[in-house]
């Protein structure tokens, strides 16, 4: 059962080969062997889901079920869940209970679907390992010695051990595309905008997306059917209309022009990747597409300038967590400076502390000019490029990581070489452009990920292209080993 | 030497909204602590601000008010800084592009008319506020009042004494409530005001150092505040010690200002955009639409009563100052077919006077316009005098009935018989020989006393012209 699509559980569930709880009870199971090796779960709700499997089966007795109604999915623990923890990878959380639900998982309890979970993640979302969770670091399930990527790791985790058919996560600088290629599934990252970031605890607000993690194209269009969409409570919310992602799947890619960005397939590029990528490639041009060298000229400020405008933001967004009203508070506090100084200094891990203290030296007064706005101005020439190479091209090709997953431990002492892991995915963030990692092949038994982006709200061509790429390769379909084929 | 003062204000005027101005919740004065906060104003993790149209209405409302350019694209910003009735650890404020640009207003002192710029208006929500009762040695928060939008008006330094500074704040505070976008109430703390003042040797063009005045929550303490402001910079200045760029606090009971805390330890906001909320652009339809909404405003009307009903600038601006007044003002005219000045004189003098000795709102009055109005008619057609016209106006006030009923049920009627009137003189002339015989003698003053006993004997009923009249006649 663990090895079907969405498409294909659906199909068990609708035809009542098998019951809602029943699936859900088997990847609980699953969890309760697995998840103790590879920590993808910060919190397993088994009562939770076993109480909307019930709903969903009655809804799929009465004829009243959507496509995904009754499928288990797992929630990266960034998404409020009313009454149940949400820790966002930090101690400073770890006793709060969200009173209310994100948008998206609001939006995922009216599909119908099962929540099994929530999974871990790199503290507060920063991070490329998911080596800051304070429930300490994720297994990739390819080779435990290493990490799954980050910051969402536990998701990508889970799907590729296929403790969960699918699950949610978000990207700021990479964190859905980097953990997809580092675990060998595909992961999405939708347009700024296209999914609401309303109860999504927020790391950079100008940066982070929510999108879906899964096995293949088309899992992945069937959950971003239902957690995309405009939303009320979210000013950034883009008013596009509701469009089924399932819809262009079986597209020819005949004319499909494809760019390889000249600056993506240069040094600091692993060979053994490149290769795996020139592969990919031909297979595109089999398909139909044309590929194209193009010039994405500030892509090597990308980096510089995401550590200042993310940290600048979450310095910011991370000021409420004070001990005042939720979230960790210090003992026998002296006075409100100690209340404040001790309950941060004890709620918030290295990294973290780290960006704050980068964001607010940033914004400081003298020099923010120097810092901020510079980088805000920066920013738009980088999506200036990108908005120039779509007046050539349709997709954009490139790796997702230069490498494949690297060991536990190989870089925490390193920040500098930890945020240079995410150089081929950061400007997609700062450009707000949609792009997905699909699994392309291996390195060493190391999945590897090539990494598409497109246009704005071009999500429907990004997973067209995945899908057909996916119709004539079965990379998606490996499984680690241990896990059975 | 010779000292010229120099102050601007910083008027925090809270805009009259049902909801908060990012979140649903109700801005309600006064619910018990806590139970007006939702999810997004105790900035819960994940939750996402939503601008309140009816605040940019509101905020451009104001701006058409004063002749500034509304801005089209505006920007909302972070001011950072920790405190425990900030829930975000940042107050969503406007910084470098305000809604509302500079414009003026005019105000008037010892019949001088003078104009006041204003620098910008910004929109920014309220902190919430910090309780220090009963909680075992801690402090409470409640966060009721935490979103509820304010529009932060800055003046220019532009005027020169207190009595400027009041007149200003007092013409924001009638505009405010002209445009019905504030209640103006300042002890619920609606209407707040900073001042900024600062001294300069007469005839030096730059500015002395200034100080920062807070804590100033009625027109009487921001006048208290600067006067004792003043006195303390120029003792500083004739020391011949600087001024000390400060906050100082306004303590009302020792009417004294006190330092809060100097420069050096003022916070870096760290104001950044805030990534949150896009840029709030309005759209020149919006503005249109706004600009047909507003009211005759204070000036125009006080030009217009000046010209129309031909009452001093005095009068005017009295009647002005609220629209409420000015309303009831003009009623009065329409329903009475009076002289303007009569019925300006009824409503901010006898009807004024009522109100304010019985604490009252004009629009709490006991009597109506059209009331009114019923009153001055029989003035007018002289059916009683103006002195009985009190007493009856009283009576209304107390509720007995409207003028006609009064009039009639007390027997106040004037009288204007001729004849009845001739007895009362005579009367009184048979029944006062002394006085009579002084007036012969030259002492003409005594013609006052006999037309008042000629009153008293009518009990006030005779008319005063006719009695005038008749005793000229006869003495």
């Amino acid at each position: 059962m663990h090895n079907k699509s969405l498409s294909e559980l659906s199909l068990l569930l609708r035809q009542r080969e098998c019951s809602s709880v029943e699936m859900t009870r088997y990847f609980l199971d699953r969890i309760e062997n697995d998840n103790r090796l590879l920590n993808s779960f910060i919190t397993v709700t088994a009562d939770v889901a076993l109480r909307q499997a019930k709903v969903a089966d009655e809804r799929i007795q009465s004829g009243n079920a959507g496509t995904l109604t009754g499928i288990p999915l797992a929630h990266k623990d960034i998404f409020c869940t009313q009454g149940v923890k949400t820790s966002c990878g930090s101690k400073m959380l770890d006793n709060f209970i969200a009173p209310y639900n994100a948008t998206v998982v609001e939006k995922c309890q009216a599909a119908g679907m099962v929540m099994l979970g929530k999974t871990n993640m790199d503290e507060f979302a920063m991070g490329s390992s998911n080596e800051t969770s304070y429930y300490g670091a994720v297994k990739n399930p390819w080779d435990t010695k290493t990490v799954p990527g980050g910051s969402s790791g536990g998701s990508a985790a889970a799907v590729a051990a296929r403790l969960t058919p699918v699950a949610t996560g978000t990207d700021t600088g990479g964190s859905i595309r980097q953990p997809a290629a580092f675990c060998g599934i595909t992961g999405l990252k939708p347009t700024y905008g296209l999914v609401s970031r309303y109860g999504m605890i927020a790391f950079a607000s100008s940066l982070d997306q929510g999108g879906p993690l899964g096995h293949n194209a088309e899992d992945v269009a069937l959950l971003l059917n239902v957690i995309a969409g405009f939303d009320a409570h979210d000013s950034t919310s883009l008013n596009h209309p509701k469009e089924d992602y399932t819809k262009h799947l079986n597209d020819s890619l005949a004319g499909l022009k494809i760019g390889l960005p000249k600056e993506y397939f240069s040094e600091g590029l692993d060979p053994e990747v490149f290769k795996v990528l020139e592969t990919a490639r031909s297979e595109l041009e089999k398909a139909g597409a044309t590929l194209h060298e193009i010039h994405l000229p500030h892509t090597e400020l990308a980096v510089p300038i995401y550590y200042i405008i993310a940290p600048a933001e979450c310095s910011s967004n991370l000021s409420r967590y004070d001990g005042v009203r939720f979230g960790h508070r210090c003992n026998n506090p002296s006075d409100l400076t100690d209340l404040y100084k001790r309950s941060r200094a004890e709620g918030f891990g290295a990294e973290v502390k780290r960006r704050i203290m980068i964001g607010t030296y940033a914004l400081s007064a003298g020099y923010y000019d120097a810092y901020y706005l510079k980088a805000q101005k920066i920013r738009r020439l980088i999506r200036d490029d990108f908005v120039a190479a779509f007046k050539q091209v349709d997709v954009i090709l490139g790796p997702t990581t230069a490498t494949t997953a690297f060991k536990i431990g190989e870089k925490v002492d390193d920040p500098i070489a930890m945020y240079l892991s995410d150089i081929y995915t950061i400007s997609v963030n700062l450009a707000g452009l949609p792009a997905i990692s699909i699994p392309a092949g291996f390195v060493n038994q190391h999945p590897v990920g090539l990494q598409l982006i497109g246009n704005y709200l071009n999500e429907a061509k990004l997973l067209n292209v995945a899908h057909q790429y996916q119709q004539r390769t079965d990379w998606f379909m490996q499984n680690p080993l241990g896990i059975a084929g | 030497m010779i000292y010229e003062t120099v102050i601007g204000l910083e008027i925090h005027a809270q805009l009259a909204t049902k909801s908060k101005i990012f979140s649903a919740a109700s801005t309600t004065y006064g619910a018990s602590p806590n139970t007006q906060a939702c999810a997004v104003d105790l900035g819960l993790p994940g939750v996402l601000p939503v601008i309140n149209e009816q605040v940019v209405r509101m905020a451009a409302k104001f701006g058409l008010a004063i002749g500034a350019k509304v801005a089209l694209r505006s920007v909302f910003a972070r001011k950072n800084y920790f405190y425990p009735d900030l829930p975000k650890g940042y107050q969503i404020s406007q910084y470098e592009l305000p809604i509302v640009g500079s414009g003026e207003v005019q105000i008037e002192v010892d019949g001088e008319e003078k104009t006041i710029g204003v620098t910008r208006a910004h929109l920014e929500e309220d902190a919430g506020k910090s309780l220090h009762g009963d909680f075992q040695g801690l402090s409470g928060i409640d966060l009721n009042r935490a979103g509820t939008p304010l529009l932060e008006i800055v003046s220019e330094p532009d005027m020169r004494s207190p009595k400027e500074a009041v007149a200003y704040m007092k013409k924001l505070h009638s505009l405010v409530r002209y445009l019905e976008i504030c209640d103006g109430n300042m002890q619920e703390g609606s209407f707040r005001c900073d001042a900024n003042i600062s001294m300069r040797p007469q005839g030096q063009k730059e500015l002395g150092t200034r100080t920062e005045l807070k804590n100033l929550n009625s027109f009487r303490f921001v006048e208290r505040a600067l006067d004792f402001e003043i006195e303390r910079q120029i003792d500083v200045l004739e020391s011949g010690a600087q001024v000390i760029q400060e906050t100082r606090l306004f303590d009302a009971d020792k009417n004294e200002t006190r330092s809060m805390r100097i420069k050096e330890e003022a916070n870096d906001y760290r104001y950044f955009p805030d990534p949150d909320l896009l840029p709030l652009i309005i759209e020149p339809e919006f503005l249109e639409e706004v600009k047909v909404e507003l009211p005759e405003l204070p000036d125009d009307k006080k030009h217009r009563f000046m010209q129309e009903y031909a009452l001093s600038l005095y009068d005017a601006s009295v009647l002005t100052d609220r629209r409420e007044l000015a309303d009831y003002f003009e009623e009065t005219v329409k329903a009475s077919g009076s002289k303007a000045n009569l019925c300006a004189n009824w409503v901010r003098g006898d009807l004024t006077a009522l109100l304010n000795k019985n604490n009252l709102d004009i629009i709490e009055t006991k009597v109506t316009a059209v009331e009114l109005a019923g009153l001055l008619r029989r003035i007018t057609d002289k059916t009683i005098s103006g002195k009985i016209a009190k007493k009856v106006f009283d009576a209304m006030w107390n509720g007995e009935g409207d003028a006609d009923t009064i009039i009639e049920k007390r027997g106040l009627k004037q009288v204007t018989d001729i004849g009845a009137i001739e007895n009362i003189v005579d009367e009184v002339l048979a029944n006062n020989p002394k006085q009579l015989n002084d007036y012969h003698n030259g002492k003409e003053k005594l013609f006052g006393f006999f037309v008042g006993q000629v009153m008293k004997a009518s009990r006030g009923k005779a008319n005063p012209q006719q009695v005038n009249a008749l005793l000229k006649k006869k003495l």
